[in-house]
């Protein structure tokens, strides 16, 4: 069974982020960045998969030349072989327009079943995979708890709000969107590191894609939140002890 | 090219409550862009529910029935509403951003060649077009997104209020559409709960609940003991529950149990919108949190910037020399 897993490169959750001069995206000068939580979780299970079932794990990522060590990460948890698709401004695409550049480079692959996290801890829209899923022509699955391949069909558990599950069968090829807690991530191994050094990374750009993606959305201003609650900050466990007992009137 | 279409929720008959809230939008969308409000249910045997939506002030409901709608499915629901969009041509189409919402609302977009705002905290509309706000970084950012063409968009839990509703009358039309058995492909079961949930958080009076700031699982009896001087209840936020530190029933958010204590302590919890859910209805709201920065002070009540592992220990003590 041939896996695609498609995963991007996000900065690390404890970043202090600073919105450049442009106004319209935060400095990327000083961050760490790591694979996209929910993105590990379903490259966690395209391994696990391929453990069962055998077959081959292909990473797909679009993102600029630091998104390499992202990729190279995901090689030496066991990943075959990846796909970068070199994209130095991520920012000029909409989720429309960057999943028809991933849905052709994940086309030419011909998988059996694409992988993706639900949603990404930057922009948070929660959707490229359900695009791509339309854009290739196969069946989807989103918010996936568990998967079982059989004899070229899928049976996933879907989580629903309130703790609500639902059990969906559908054919192969076919998209899910895995969600955070599926599995248990492993680590790369000192052999994986090793190995990964050796693997392939193709590396694309969206014009030799040939694709054309003029987005119809553009993210135009970012700014911190405004503050709808004034919260009051006290400076220590007594003071809080104190409105808790006194204001509050809860102990 | 003209109106604004909301798209309803509904499970078996049972409205889910935040088609309600993007109705409200809906009006209050059509109030500034000068446009009609249409509204549309989609299921099998959902005429009562749209003759109840005939009681708002909408231009018109479409009851979109068939039997291939009667357990919800991504392929059917794109499908219907695909049909119906093409055929009233709307300039905005809302959706409430519901896990449903999520599994087919992307795709219908796609399908008519636009791009899906999700989550959508708030609207206003500049200079004739529409400005889309929403959140980046898990809420520690807000971005306005301006599209063109169609709009497609889905609001977050919340960013409208349900009561401002306005009330009137509107006709309600069946509309039909063409479905094919053969073109859904997902075949799902009936939903189900894992087991009875043995710990009921929603009748605590207090909670305090714990986040990825613990670090290690061998941190969280340094909360728990918290938890034990002040009598309240121990909660999680999702990757607590994930990596199997705290079971699964008590996750507090919008995949685990939606709780309103008198007070809601949170540990080390960054305030993503999914537990902000779950919590937001506390009728007070503890941070500890040593980013200042971080979403669940937009929320919280009475704060402490500082690490946890020293404010913690810290007020447990101060709990036990007030309650003794």
């Amino acid at each position: 069974m041939k896996i695609l897993v498609a995963l991007k490169q996000v900065p690390g959750r404890d970043s202090q982020l600073k919105i450049d001069s442009s106004g319209r995206w935060i400095e990327e000068g000083d961050l760490s960045y790591e694979i996209n939580e929910p993105d590990a979780y379903a490259l966690e299970e395209a391994l696990q998969l391929k453990e069962k079932h055998g077959g081959e794990v292909v990473v797909l990522c679009a993102g600029p030349e630091r998104a390499g060590t992202s990729i190279r990460e995901a090689l030496a948890k066991g990943a075959d072989r990846a796909i970068h698709i070199e994209e130095p401004n991520l920012a000029g695409y909409d989720t429309l327009s960057l999943a028809r550049v991933l849905a052709k480079a994940a086309e030419a692959e011909k998988p059996d079943l694409v992988l993706t996290g639900l949603q990404s801890d930057d922009l948070g829209l929660g959707q490229t995979g359900v695009v791509m899923a339309e854009l290739m022509g196969v069946p989807h699955a989103t918010i996936i708890m568990q998967v079982e391949v059989t004899d070229g069909s899928l049976r996933v558990k879907r989580e629903l709000e309130d703790g609500w599950f639902q059990h969906v069968d559908m054919p192969l090829p076919a998209l899910l969107t895995i969600q955070s807690g599926i599995n248990k991530l492993r680590y790369a191994t000192l052999m994986g590191i090793k190995k990964a050094k050796t693997k392939e990374v193709r590396k694309l750009t969206v014009a030799e894609l040939g694709v054309a993606a003029p987005p119809a959305s553009v993210l135009s201003r970012i700014y911190p939140p405004e503050r709808k609650k004034q919260t009051q900050i006290v400076e220590n466990a007594a003071q809080l002890v104190e409105k808790l007992r006194f204001e509050v009137r809860a102990i | 090219m003209s109106g604004i279409l909301v798209v309803t929720e509904q499970s078996q008959g049972t409205w889910h409550r935040m088609s309600f809230e993007t109705l409200a939008a809906g009006q209050q969308l059509g109030q500034a862009l000068g446009q009609p409000v249409f509204a549309v249910v989609l299921g099998a045997g959902v005429g009562a529910l749209g003759e109840e939506l005939g009681r708002y002030s909408l231009a018109r409901v479409h009851v979109v029935e068939h039997e291939l709608l009667k357990a919800y499915t991504a392929d059917g629901y794109t499908a219907a509403l695909e049909q119906l969009i093409r055929k009233h041509e709307p300039s905005v189409v809302l959706f409430p951003h519901t896990y449903q919402s999520r599994d087919f609302a992307p795709k219908l977009a796609t399908r008519l060649n636009q791009p899906l705002i999700s989550d959508v905290t708030g609207c206003r509309v500049e200079n004739g077009g529409l400005v889309l706000v929403r959140q980046l970084f898990q809420g520690k950012l807000n971005a306005d997104y301006r599209p063109w063409g169609t709009v497609f968009a889905s609001l977050q839990a919340g960013a409208y209020r349900a009561e401002s509703l306005v009330a009137g009358s509107a006709p309600v039309e069946a509309e039909t559409v063409a479905l094919d058995a053969a073109q859904i492909r997902q075949k799902p079961d009936a939903p189900f709960r894992e087991s009875a949930r043995a710990v009921d958080l929603t009748s605590a009076e207090i909670i305090v609940s714990v986040g990825r700031g613990i670090k290690e699982k061998d941190n969280i009896p340094m909360v728990e003991q918290l938890a034990q001087a002040l009598g309240a209840e121990l909660a999680a936020s999702r990757p607590i529950c994930d990596n199997g530190w705290l079971p699964m029933e008590r996750q507090v958010g919008s995949s685990g149990q939606t709780v309103s204590p008198k007070v809601y302590i949170a540990v080390g919890i960054s305030g993503a919108i999914q537990h902000l859910v779950g919590m937001k209805g506390a009728k007070t709201i503890v941070a500890i949190n040593k980013d200042p920065n971080a979403p669940i002070f937009e929320v919280a009540d009475y704060g402490i910037v500082g690490d946890l592992f020293d404010v913690v220990p810290a007020l447990t003590a101060e709990v036990k020399k007030v309650r003794g």
